[in-house]
């Protein structure tokens, strides 16, 4: 038994590409149907990251643009969890890259303009490699809900950027991590993107009071599902499909 | 009372905002953190075989480029080797063949350098022509869009490889070709993707 093609991926599970009232998505949304591709060799494989590559420090970001015994702004937190496949297999040694605005809602980018101040000891990025087991952890602040330009009234909830590999480039994701009974999440063009509450749900992190550190960092699990892989039981086909 | 399959559901897809850059490419959003970003270097300096440029744009339904995309890379050596595991081969020392692509924040012009990848044979044994998978995120984008790249100077390969024999319309098939010039005595492909119109792109859903 050798691992085979990827499971299909359920696009009723994914947001579809034209989602109206997420109104940037109209002209950026491809309009004639995609071209179904069971994986070849070129998706089933993807790009392997080692310890090399990435710094210890690059999963801290309460320190890792914080000044010498200065820290950011906000709700100390770590947000951790696995990385997973379909089949409930842990995906080790995997890259996961996140990034989020500050404790205000503001982003260190060149491009936000919004009036919360940046935090000088905050970048708002980190990264991180899951170990055997699939496990991974940073820490942080809680990010701010903030305002942007869909409707004339629309604010993010709180939410971490997330990037995720996996071991096939077919499994390459980024999403958006909620944390759980913030009432914007339920108001959100871009979270209502997602047809199904159930995935929604998904995407909401639960506090974990078992992982907070007393008397120093609150702590939220979310657990990351890359898709999964068939086994080829029976090779009835081997010169072709 | 039945019994339960019990296998996850896929994480669903976000998009990855206006801001992706702070993440993927914290240099692009103005500031300088980590020891070495990565996906600058796809081919890395031993690799073999012919150094191209690939240039683009990423446009969208009113014909405008899009400043705010973010597109990774993944393709085989010269010999048609992925550097995984699961692939059998050799690749050279430094070659990772997967890179991190932005634009030009006025222009959206977006270029990466890599060499040419070579045919590659997939496991049902059927050769595919040498090609560059690329993956497209941005605002607007909810789920990644994947396409691939071929080469305008591989004509025989193009038209026996199987992924492009999946396409019906030799109209659409067009659209996944990178036309080649030369610049300064290098080869320069370019290829703009298309999101929407008569000419969209095809993307796959893999």
């Amino acid at each position: 038994m050798k691992p085979g093609p990827l499971y299909q991926r359920d696009r009723q599970w994914h947001p579809p590409a034209l989602t109206p009232d997420y109104k940037t998505s109209v002209s950026r949304s491809p309009q004639y149907s995609m071209i179904s591709l069971e994986t070849t060799v070129s998706e089933i494989t993807g790009p392997v990251f080692g310890h090399n590559d990435i710094d210890p420090i690059d999963k801290d970001l309460l320190s890792n643009y914080a000044k010498p015994g200065e820290s950011p702004i906000g709700e100390r937190i770590i947000l951790h969890g696995r990385v997973l496949d379909e089949n409930a297999r842990p995906i080790p040694n995997t890259l996961v890259e996140i990034w989020q605005a500050n404790a205000g809602g503001r982003y260190r980018h060149k491009k936000d303009t919004y009036l919360a101040p940046i935090d000088p000891n905050f970048g708002g990025c980190g990264r991180t490699i899951s170990d055997a087991d699939g496990y991974y952890h940073f820490r942080t602040v809680k990010p701010g809900a903030y305002p942007w330009r869909n409707w004339v009234n629309n604010w993010r909830p709180a939410h971490i950027h997330m990037s995720i590999f996996g071991t096939a480039f077919a499994q390459r994701l980024i999403t958006q991590c909620y944390f759980e009974g913030d009432p914007l999440i339920a108001k959100c063009p871009i979270v209502n993107s997602i047809p199904d509450p159930q995935a929604v749900e998904q995407l909401t992190a639960r506090l974990d009071l078992n992982a907070t550190i007393p008397l120093d960092t609150i702590a939220y699990k979310f657990d990351i599902v890359v898709r999964g892989r068939r086994s080829i039981l029976f090779e009835n086909r081997p010169e072709g499909n | 009372m039945r019994q339960e399959l019990n296998y996850l559901k896929e994480t669903p897809s976000q998009t990855a905002g206006p801001y992706v850059h702070i993440g993927l490419a914290p240099g692009a959003a103005g500031f300088d953190i980590y020891r070495q970003e990565l996906g600058w270097d796809i081919a890395g300096p031993n690799a073999r075989g012919e150094r191209i440029r690939v240039e683009g744009c990423v446009i969208d339904g009113m014909g405008s480029p899009i400043k705010d995309v973010l597109l990774e890379a993944w393709q085989a050596n010269a010999e048609g080797i992925y550097a995984h595991p699961e692939h059998d081969g050799e690749v050279e020392e430094g070659f990772r063949g997967w890179g991190r692509v932005i634009t030009d924040f006025d222009t959206g012009e977006w270029g990466f350098d890599t060499v040419k990848p070579g045919p590659v044979t997939n496991a049902d044994g059927r050769v595919m022509a040498p090609h560059i998978s690329l993956w497209i995120v941005a605002r607007g984008i909810n789920v990644g869009l994947q396409t691939r790249l071929y080469f305008e100077d591989e004509a025989d390969a193009n038209a026996a490889d199987p992924v492009i024999g999946l396409i019906e319309w030799e109209r659409r098939r067009q659209t996944l070709i990178a036309r080649r010039s030369e610049r300064d005595g290098k080869p320069v492909y370019r290829f703009d993707i298309k999101l929407q119109g008569q000419d969209e792109t095809v993307f796959f859903d893999i």
